[in-house]
């Protein structure tokens, strides 16, 4: 193991150069670019044994993936923003043909207007996609889930494409000391990719991607859901044992913090995370019952894990770097199915920040808390009439320079 | 090298059980160039016909592996089957791309010439039949000057399709490609022969055949053959083939038949008048003056 200090666009590179992808299709964008500098770099100086392919676009990107994969090779690709929705035909083709491919994708703003800057419009947009989709905190988790996300992708029982998805620039251009594993420990964990269903070979010939009408096609679909669902066991398993051999570990699918005893707990996901451990832990000192909820997974959504560590909550808050135009935050939209279908009734503030790079600073975070103990006064009876007249009500746009 | 012919081509079928219409000449192509290359192909087709008659659950018409891909992305997959072969140290297969003339010069040039500059080690098939014709006979970029489609109509206003095909040989060419043919259905050695000497090439081979379509045309299915013949006879279409980096016709005829005989055997030309006739011979005039001058040694 060696420690070193580094961006975490260079600790998800030196977590791809672990997990030894057979090829790689590299399409640059801003913020994700230093990844593919670096993976070419390991392939120039013999550090990393990959097929490094410069394909013309990122549509290409992930169809060249989908080539890799479908012989029953390890893929990486990565991307960001207008890149991942000029690949978007191609992610729910990936998924239906349960192909195993790897992507880690830099979170950042959609045009327009322009933004270079980190939201989570980019990777909303493709909930649908049948992509397990992973928020990372650090640096270091986004390397320690590069080695996951292959382990779980490539269980016989998930063969799910996997996004990894990092907070543009307060992520991917931030510098962190992150231990890196030998590639021995890594070997250890991850053993070399061994697909014998649902591939191209010379022993068993397949025709793959084919079609299915509508006497057949549903069937599909409906075996792809209920295997996505169950990849929730998988994600725990390969998380635990990733503990239990690297000394860290990520709590599976959700990580609480004092949720246990809290009136009011926050619910975040990536780098907000951080700040919000600050801020939660001051305010705890302060005698104040609030706690944190990190949410990792967005698919499959721990609907159980999520609600059970609700519960005990009168005010829950959803924090949303991305709109969902006409309506609200779509985690927030997450979160309420989750808890209707639990038959919880907390009251449910939903805090849209940070859009194309806004700051959301310890102040945000804490003005999030207060407005939810001062809603935890209040919701006494979440029918009241005055507590929430108007479905709006319950959005809050945090440090906004328009007023509302 | 020896050449195949319908006495020493295999019995053996790689492509068949498909669905496709009668007298396709598109299924022929990519049924003669699965003998040739063998059962160590990948395939990988895009939307369109042939994906669309050959992969349907849980009936699939290719004896090799086979793959649909997105509509753009035929290069781009053929790359990424031939860079995890590779990869995985599987030996002595080809990855081949099969796609349609819409799946070629319009959605899928961009993936083409990204696997044309990697120099990809990909055999890509552009079939073309000169229209989408599974979406039902729409325009593509090589649709020829005066076709009726259901997206340009011939009309008092309009002679079908007002621009000429696109020049997809030379623009692949033009990226400096290993080997690069044009073939036709109606001389099936030749084609068989260009198929044959695709599979040593070292790096990314492209081979544009003309394939007729009943359906899209207008003709009867029996003439398939005869009429991808008369393609070339009459110069609307041509037989040549890039090597080394220089041009070579295979067919000089000297002399062309008539371009009216060509178009009135076909439904979609049927409205065509003698100027615009004119005009597509007018244009025939002025390539062949070029490829004569400059790929006849």
């Amino acid at each position: 193991m060696a420690r070193r200090f580094v961006s975490g666009n260079d600790a998800v590179a030196e977590g791809v150069r672990l997990a030894r992808p057979h090829v790689i299709s590299a399409y640059p964008i801003t913020p994700q670019t230093i990844v593919v500098e670096r993976l070419s770099e390991f392939v120039e100086d013999g550090s990393l044994q990959s097929i490094y392919m410069h394909v013309e676009s990122e549509h290409s990107a992930l169809a060249a993936a989908m080539g890799v994969s479908s012989v029953g090779a390890r893929a990486f690709t990565a991307t960001s923003s207008q890149g991942l929705l000029y690949m978007a035909e191609n992610l729910p083709y990936a998924s239906g043909a349960r192909m195993p491919i790897v992507m880690m994708n830099a979170n950042r703003a959609l045009a327009t207007p322009w933004n270079i800057y980190g939201d989570q419009m980019d990777s909303m947009f493709m909930l649908n996609s049948g992509w397990i989709q992973v928020y990372v905190e650090d640096a270091q988790e986004a390397l320690d889930m590069m080695i996951q996300a292959y382990k779980i992708a490539e269980d016989p029982k998930v063969l799910t494409p996997f996004m990894v998805n990092l907070d543009g620039f307060v992520l991917t251009h931030t510098y962190e000391v992150v231990d890196i594993p030998t590639q021995e420990e890594v070997d250890a964990f991850l053993p070399p990719i061994n697909l014998s269903e649902n591939i191209m070979s010379m022993e068993a010939p397949k025709s793959l991607c084919i079609t299915a009408g509508n006497n057949y096609n549903m069937e599909f679909k409906i075996k792809q859901n209920e295997e996505m669902i169950e990849s929730i066991s998988v994600i725990e398993q390969v998380d635990a044992a990733f503990e239990k051999q690297f000394g860290r570990g990520y709590n599976g699918l959700l990580e609480t913090v004092d949720c246990e005893d809290a009136d009011v707990i926050l619910v975040t996901t990536g780098s907000i995370t951080g700040t919000a451990r600050m801020v939660q832990k001051t305010l705890r000192a302060e005698g104040k019952k609030v706690g944190l909820l990190k949410l990792r997974y967005l698919r499959p959504f721990p609907t159980k894990a999520l609600t059970e560590a609700l519960k005990n909550a009168k005010v829950v808050g959803v924090v949303d770097k991305n709109i969902s135009f006409g309506y609200e935050g779509t985690i927030f939209t997450n979160v309420n199915s989750a808890l209707m279908q639990e038959g919880a009734s907390q009251k449910v503030d939903n805090f849209i920040c940070g859009l194309g790079g806004r700051d959301v600073t310890k102040e945000n975070i804490h003005e999030m808390y207060e407005k939810m103990l001062v809603h935890l006064e209040t919701s006494a009876d979440v029918n009241d009439a005055n507590v929430a007249s108007k479905p709006q009500d319950r959005i809050h746009y945090m440090n906004v320079r328009c007023a509302l | 090298m020896e050449r195949i012919t319908a006495r020493n081509l295999t019995n053996e079928e790689l492509f068949y059980g498909h669905k496709a219409c009668g007298g396709c000449g598109e299924s022929l192509a990519v049924r003669l160039a699965m003998k040739i290359l063998g059962e160590r192909t990948f395939a990988s087709l895009p939307a369109g016909c042939m994906s669309a008659v050959s992969f349907i659950y849980p009936n699939m018409a290719f004896r090799t592996n086979a793959i649909i891909t997105p509509f753009a992305s035929t290069g781009a997959v053929a790359a990424g089957v031939a860079a995890g072969l590779q990869a995985l140290g599987i030996k002595d297969t080809y990855s081949v791309g099969f796609a349609g003339d819409g799946g070629t010069a319009d959605i899928g040039l961009q993936a083409l010439s990204g696997a044309i500059d990697r120099g990809d080690q990909i055999i890509y098939f552009c079939n073309d039949n000169e229209a989408y014709m599974n979406t039902g006979i729409q325009k593509s970029g090589l649709t020829p000057f005066g076709t009726k489609t259901t997206t340009s109509p011939a009309g008092a206003n309009l002679p079908g399709s007002t621009t000429m095909k696109k020049n997809m040989f030379e623009i692949v060419a033009a990226h400096d490609i290993a080997y690069a043919a044009t073939a036709s259905v109606g001389y099936l050695e030749d084609y068989m022969m260009k198929v044959e000497k695709a599979k040593s090439v070292k790096g990314t081979s492209y081979i544009h055949v003309l394939a007729p379509c009943p359906t899209g045309w207008g003709t009867t299915s029996e003439i398939t053959i005869s009429l991808a013949k008369e393609a070339v006879d009459c110069g609307l279409w041509y037989l040549a083939e890039y090597e080394d980096g220089e041009f070579k016709l295979n067919k000089n005829p000297k002399e062309f038949t008539p371009v009216e005989n060509y178009v009135k055997k076909q439904g979609r030309f049927k409205h065509l008048k003698d100027a615009e006739i004119k005009q597509l011979e007018a244009a025939r005039d002025k390539k062949w003056e070029k490829m004569r001058r400059n790929w006849v040694k």
